[in-house]
């Protein structure tokens, strides 16, 4: 299992667009994957679903934990990580 | 009682600015009730279900290469993803091994999940709702065969009543016939706002459920989009009044249009040059269409994030090529790489960084790595043959690195003139001030470079130290602070002393609190987001030299950022 915290900087959220990069890119793991709004509370949901990831509520400058279990966590983490730290790709 | 009935209103929220004169068209959706039927063997069912997907799934396809803007595709994009999303297909089997037909375990699952996201605080996140019971509603119409007709049957101009509009309503409507909405439902932020605000229709939601009862087919309208009101049945006074201000408010547009396709030029005649930010191809259109002059900065870091690999010199060329065709005469700067520990992609180790913006990134990597260098200099090259482009170096902080970048550019070119390759001669390099480093540097540095652009995002953060990612600090991140401006004014002086232009292409050169202050400062290039030019055009047009430099000593001779901002306010307020 793997798993990191960071926080989410993007103008939208994991919302619209940032939301479907994020969600895209989790489901080119093997591995279940979860996100979870530290700042906001709740609980873990299904990365790889477009509708689940809304459900936390993400929004700017909020904390997320996400969690991988499986074959190809430590790189679904660190992919996940990366995404969400270059700003889902935008400058 | 006469033929004439008297006049009423509805209120309503604002949804998208503007007028509308006409008569109502009562959009009805199609009847979505399930017949009565057993249910077959759960495999049967599921596999009609499956059916319907492969079926949604091609009507979506089509929806997205038939419609029109960019953000019309983004939502059939993500009706394509909920058509995949394992909670839902997960909800669907459920309910049909709990012994539902089909038809019923696609109502009841899209249900259950758009009503979780409606119940959120957050309205942009409760708007997603809405897709979740369009996808919903598509799959039940294809189980039910009935056909996706939706708003095609209009066929006169006419204002659209409705109930709601999803995205798939919307998008079988003529644009060229639609001349407003009002809807029943809705916010700001649902579907039908959003698009109404991108196609320039005026329009009203959340206006009530007196909307479609009280408005049959063919009713004349006036629909205010910028108070809100519909007036059902209005008096040939409120025509009258509204006929004036929907010709007052068209001029006023042509006018701004009209700004967008000029070229920027003060009123004294002195002439700037507004371009355009872009990181790919979809924004290079937006560039043309919003009448950027040029591209101040070509980001080139999207063909190497999202990647397993380093884009090959073919398909860097390909896009750097779609790209300068695009522009056309238009001069392009293309930036070369800038990703660092913050943004790395994943076929590159990056070592562990405290600090990655102070790290291991931009002209740092491309110097380090002089293959992944090579490569882009060789595609960039490449592509400008019969363009006008510029190479610019991110992240310099002395002058021995433009100096061995250049020296790369000039093994590269060696390279491709004995490969008989054509490349365009004499291609402008330049350099990116946005370390403090650099800013007090330009007349050493203007020795390596043809013009410099001011990065004003990073130098923002190197020269107050604040990390515009820390929300702890986020106040603290401000672009109008002394400091920075007056390291801007020192960079342009410099520069001009040495014969150099200058750019910007910081999110502050779009900042209408800004540009007045910069066009003082004899900034050279303002380079934005293609959406912010037509008003930048417009503020530079207000302005004279004698003026702006008033405008400019005045804000540098202030302390802080707030009394910064609260004078260009009160200019801004002045000009517009």
């Amino acid at each position: 299992m793997a798993e990191e915290k960071l926080i989410v900087t993007h103008e939208a959220g994991l919302h619209a667009r940032p939301a479907s990069v994020f969600v895209r890119a989790a489901n080119k793991f093997e591995s279940e994957i979860t996100v979870r709004n530290i700042t906001e509370g709740g609980n873990a949901v299904d990365a790889k679903s477009i509708i689940m990831i809304l459900t936390p509520g993400v929004v700017k400058s909020h904390e997320i934990q996400i969690r991988a279990e499986g074959s190809d966590a430590g790189q679904a983490i660190q992919c996940l990580t990366d995404l969400v730290q270059s700003n889902f790709g935008e400058a | 009682m006469g033929l004439v009935a008297n006049e009423s209103q509805l209120r309503g929220v604002a949804a998208s600015d503007g007028i509308a004169i006409g008569s109502a068209y009562c959009y009805v959706p199609p009847d979505l009730t399930v017949p009565k039927r057993k249910p077959e063997t759960n495999e049967l069912e599921l596999a009609l279900f499956n059916a319907a997907l492969v079926q949604a799934r091609n009507e979506l396809r089509n929806l997205m290469v038939e419609r029109i803007g960019e953000k019309e595709a983004a939502i059939f994009d993500a009706h394509l993803m909920i058509l995949d999303d394992p909670a839902f297909l997960k909800r669907i089997r459920k309910e049909v091994e709990g012994g539902q037909i089909v038809e019923q375990a696609v109502i009841n699952a899209a249900k259950d999940l758009a009503n979780m996201l409606a119940g959120m605080t957050n309205e942009m996140f409760a708007a997603r709702a809405m897709d979740m019971r369009d996808v919903g509603r598509r799959i039940l119409r294809i189980l039910l065969s009935l056909p996706d007709c939706a708003l095609s049957s209009m066929d006169t101009p006419s204002i659209v009543i409705a109930h709601d509009l999803t995205p798939s309503d919307t998008a079988s409507l003529n644009p060229e016939l639609t001349q407003g909405f009002c809807t029943v439902a809705g916010g700001l932020t649902s579907h039908s706002a959003i698009l109404a605000r991108n196609l320039g229709f005026p329009a009203i939601v959340a206006l009530g459920d007196d909307l479609v009862e009280s408005i049959p087919a063919g009713t004349p309208l006036v629909l205010d989009g910028q108070a809100g009101i519909l007036f059902i049945n209005p008096s040939a006074s409120t025509v009258e009044i509204y006929r004036k201000k929907k010709d007052e408010r068209e001029n006023r547009i042509q006018q701004i249009r009209s700004i967008a396709t000029k070229p920027a030029e003060t009123a004294d005649d002195i002439r700037v040059e507004v371009a355009a930010n872009i990181g790919d191809l979809a924004s290079a259109h937006d560039a043309v269409k919003y009448g950027a002059e040029g591209v101040g900065l070509l980001r080139t870091e999207f063909l190497y994030l999202d990647e397993t690999q380093p884009p090959t010199e073919e398909k860097q060329y390909n896009i750097y090529r779609q790209i300068f065709e695009v522009l056309g005469h238009r001069p392009v700067i293309v930036r070369t790489l800038d990703i660092g520990g913050d943004k790395p992609p994943s076929y590159m180790l990056f070592p562990t960084e405290m600090n990655p913006f102070l790290g291991w990134r931009a002209i740092r990597i491309s110097l380090d790595r002089l293959e992944l260098f090579k490569t882009q200099l060789r595609a960039i090259l490449r592509a400008t043959e019969g363009y006008q482009a510029r190479i610019m170096f991110p992240m310099i902080v002395d002058l021995d690195e433009p100096r061995q970048a250049r020296k790369v550019v000039e093994e590269v070119e060696k390279e491709l003139e004995a490969e008989h390759r054509p490349f365009a001669q004499d291609v402008p390099i330049g350099i990116m001030v946005e370390t403090p480093a650099a800013a007090v540097l330009i007349d050493v540095l203007a020795e390596a470079s043809d013009f410099f652009s001011l990065g004003t995002n990073d130098l923002t953060q190197y020269t107050l130290a604040v990390d515009r990612g820390n929300a702890a600090i986020f106040a603290l991140y401000q672009p109008l602070h002394p400091s920075l401006l007056r390291l801007i004014k020192q960079t342009i002086d410099l520069a001009h002393s040495k014969g150099k232009w200058v750019g910007m292409c910081g999110e502050l050169a779009g900042m209408p609190k800004a540009i007045p202050v910069l066009l003082g400062m004899g900034l050279d290039e303002f380079s934005m987001g293609p959406r912010a030019i037509p008003e930048a055009k417009f503020l530079i047009g207000k302005l004279d030299a004698e003026k702006s430099c008033q405008i400019t000593e005045k804000a540098l001779s202030f302390g802080t950022a707030a009394e910064i901002e609260s004078f260009m306010q009160l200019i801004l307020d002045e000009i517009r």
